[in-house]
């Protein structure tokens, strides 16, 4: 019982990953019909915006320590951060260490500015083209984006702890009333999936309770009416780009505790999201949501030693043989709709 | 009227033979090389470096290339020298290699064995290089281990830990100065006892392919030796990320120790992540559950941040020791670079001075020549004590370093400190044990 817990709690925390991920993947899709192969990048970018405020608050000046030798030999360089030395150690480092929360006010307007760029600079020039050209280019996007991170930050994953005080577990099986202890859950990852939920609500509620919302789910209906009526729809579907590219940025923030950010992140996530977003239904914001959270519980429990001795290798194939079963018997995916890419 | 010796069917055979020979590689042919490939001409010799300088291992790669690059300045008779200066063999004189200016080409293997093998051959058949080095993953170096060993060059193995480098895959051209598996386990073994004792619930995470599967196996076979059991070896594919599906079955299996056979990436996602699981802060049996990691790097460590402290593992060489070869070394990298080097720079510096000492003692840039000069060769003052190249699978044997994740770090370097210096001795094996049972070392192949 406390591994099958375990694992829900897993995959609830792999799924809300999966679910903001494709949940932006999807809103693009949706709005301005473009396959975003990018958008994995966009999440790499924001986990980097961590790592950036991170090395910002880092920043530090040396003092010569006399007493102490470095590697060759010389007077040790001791590095002292600016914070401390502005604020004092006690709150210099307090600020340090809430870098990756801190982070979170910085990625959302900086992502909305990336996603703008993208959409403008580059997307827009394939509305028109078909589908295969828009993964094409995008696809190359993502290979640069990468690539530039890489220039900057090394190829290798870079440690972004969480606040000391989200170190540890949380005793998920008091709550449950069973034996205290019997099952602990890490702290952040309780606090990633709390997180994505806020998230999620909260872009669901801004599509469905406000004006601007409901004009961009009319135009995802019908752009060319919504445009008669004399709405500039293209501005809306730019800023929804921008909304999207800021979800992804904050899933990457919110996730560096958990994975170490590398160049290479958001191709990781990024064929994962894909198939979270066919098997959802492609252009359906709900379906998004329902295929991550249950990818990912799928995905913890074909990990269990108990079902990898049945199938072996199950945990490496289980999403893919998932989305092969619903694309035979449901085309359109969970809550997809039709006409979406059957033209 | 005269009578043409030219009959249908021996024009047919002669166009037959002469197009079989033009369509064999450049760099099999013997015509216009002294009998072997790529047979340096003019005043310059050609080496290829061949290690990831992307995906997951590009770090320890572009640390590789760093001191490579350092190795051939030496050669050449530029710096200060290096471990040249404290080398056992006194050949090499600044001036080349037997007085050839020596000339670098650098591919890129991405990690990949297919990708490799196109960037070694892409160096041998186009950039004429009579010697590779390098790489990173067991993977890599067995598949570039087996071309070098068709195409007639030879191969100084980098970074690669399975067994089967020089066990099963091994090869006459290939030679490995890094250590092994087998010996991460024989090193480890009495300090884990020590620290430990002798009844361990052993839990193994283990990445899946060759270098995965023989540190588990040595490492299994090592703590078993000494009591403990295996709980339970779940295979984990390479560049996992999230590893929490692997680590929450840990928590209720009963183990009280976690083996993490990974490495680079997956060693810091893994050991972070069973970290934020709490493994660390539980008792189980009575005891502190402890994670180890077998093989350690400079650069994993730094990944890892204050995950490492107090975690064990095992290295081939550390820049903290105190001899006159690692001072050289570190003086010179550290001078040129600003930071010291890692394990994998100092095997990868080592394997072009010893290839330039070998072809210097032979007089001669032939493969067979070079292997022969290598064979059963023993060396000094490059920063492992005394050493020697094993002629029956081209093993390096030396002392090994056992490594402990410093619990108070007192600057950036300082990362992991040498809990002991395992006596050679102590980490070797017979030829045919059973870890590195199989496959053939065969017979030198010059190419032509």
């Amino acid at each position: 019982m406390d591994a099958f817990i375990l694992q829900i709690l897993n995959g609830l925390d792999k799924g809300s990953a999966y679910a903001l991920i494709a949940l932006g993947l999807t809103l693009i899709f949706g709005t301005l019909g473009v396959v975003n192969f990018a958008h994995g990048a966009l999440f790499m970018i924001g986990a980097f915006c961590a790592v950036t405020v991170q090395k910002l608050l880092g920043l530090s000046f040396d003092v010569i320590d006399p007493t102490q030798t470095d590697f060759l030999g010389n007077p040790l360089k001791v590095a002292i951060p600016y914070v401390e030395a502005w604020f004092g150690p006690a709150i210099g480092g307090a600020i340090q260490d809430w870098s990756v929360p801190l982070a979170i006010l910085v990625v959302i307007p900086v992502m909305f500015l990336v996603g703008w760029a993208m959409e403008r600079g580059l997307i827009k020039h394939f509305y028109n083209r078909p589908h295969a050209d828009q993964i094409l280019v995008t696809f190359g996007l993502a290979i640069v984006i990468g690539e530039i991170i890489k220039a900057f930050f090394g190829a290798n994953p870079i440690q972004t702890p969480a606040p000391e005080v989200f170190i540890g577990t949380v005793d998920v099986g008091a709550w449950l009333g069973m034996d205290p202890g019997s099952v602990a859950y890490p702290t952040w990852r309780m606090v990633y999936f709390f997180f994505s939920a806020i998230i999620i609500a909260a872009v669901f509620a801004f599509l469905q309770f406000t004006t601007f919302g409901m004009v961009v789910r009319a135009g995802m209906a019908d752009r060319e009416t919504v445009g008669l009526l004399g709405i500039d729809i293209d501005k809306r579907f730019t800023l929804m780009f921008g909304l999207a590219a800021a979800v992804a940025g904050m899933a990457g923030v919110m996730y560096t505790p958990i994975l170490s950010p590398h160049y290479n992140i958001g191709m990781d996530f990024l064929v994962l999201s894909f198939v979270v977003v066919v098997v959802g239904g492609m252009g359906s914001l709900p379906g998004a949501v329902l295929a991550g959270f249950l990818l990912g519980i799928l995905q913890s429990f074909a990990s269990m030693n108990e079902v990898k001795a049945l199938i072996p290798g199950i945990d490496q194939i289980i999403i893919y043989l998932v989305a092969i079963i619903i694309l035979l018997t449901r085309p359109r995916g969970l809550m997809g709709r039709k006409g979406v890419m059957e033209d | 009227m005269s009578k043409s010796n030219f009959s249908r069917r021996g024009v047919l055979k002669t166009g037959a033979i002469a197009g079989a020979g033009l369509a064999v590689p450049t760099y099999l042919r013997a015509d216009g090389h002294a009998g072997f490939t790529n047979a340096p001409q003019g005043s310059t010799v050609k080496i290829g470096f061949n290690v990831p300088q992307t995906g997951p291992y590009a770090e320890e790669g572009l640390d590789e290339l760093r001191a490579q690059e350092l190795a051939v300045e030496h050669l050449n008779g530029m710096g200060d020298g290096g471990m040249m200066n404290t080398f056992s063999e006194k050949n090499l004189k600044g001036n080349g290699i037997l007085g050839k200016k020596v000339e670098f080409v650098t591919g890129d293997t991405q990690t990949k064995s297919d990708v490799a093998r196109a960037s070694a051959q892409s160096m041998i058949q186009k950039d004429e290089c009579i010697m590779i080095n390098g790489g990173s993953s067991s993977g890599v170096a067995i598949a570039v281990q087996g071309l070098c060993q068709e195409a007639g060059v030879i191969f100084m193995a980098g970074l690669t830990h399975s067994n089967d480098t020089t066990g099963k895959d091994k090869k006459a051209n290939g030679f490995r100065h890094f250590f092994n598996g087998y010996m991460s386990g024989a090193a480890l073994g009495p300090v884990l006892e020590k620290e430990y004792g002798n009844e361990r619930q052993a839990y193994h995470l283990t990445a899946d392919y060759t270098w995965g599967w023989t540190q588990q196996e040595s490492i299994a076979a090592s703590t078993e030796a000494l009591g403990w059991n295996t709980v339970q070896d779940v295979r984990t594919p390479v560049g996992a990320g999230d590893f929490s599906s692997y680590i929450a079955p840990i928590l209720n299996s009963g183990a009280d120790t976690l083996i993490l056979n990974h490495y680079g990436g997956d060693m810091v996602n893994s050991l972070t992540q069973a970290i934020q699981f709490g493994l660390r802060d539980k008792q189980v049996n009575g005891k502190d559950f402890t994670i180890i990691v077998p093989l350690y790097s400079e650069l994993m460590a730094a990944g890892a941040g204050s995950n490492i402290q107090g975690v064990f593992g095992s290295m081939n060489w550390n820049w903290q020791l105190q001899d006159e070869g690692t001072k050289a070394f570190v003086k010179s990298f550290g001078e040129k670079y600003g930071f010291p080097p890692s394990g994998a720079a100092h095997t990868c510096y080592v394997q072009t001075l010893l290839y330039a000492d070998a072809v210097e003692r032979a007089g001669t840039f032939n493969p067979c020549g070079v292997v022969e000069a290598l064979e059963d060769f023993d060396f000094d003052g490059m920063g492992n004590g005394p050493t020697s190249y094993r002629g029956a699978d081209h093993q390096c044997f030396k002392d090994v370093l056992v490594m402990k994740g410093t619990e108070a770090p007192t600057n950036q370097f300082d990362t992991l400190e040498i809990v002991e210096v395992t006596p050679r001795a102590q980490v070797e094996y017979a030829p045919d044990h059973p870890m590195f049972a199989g496959g053939d070392l065969g017979e030198c192949n010059p190419g032509a």
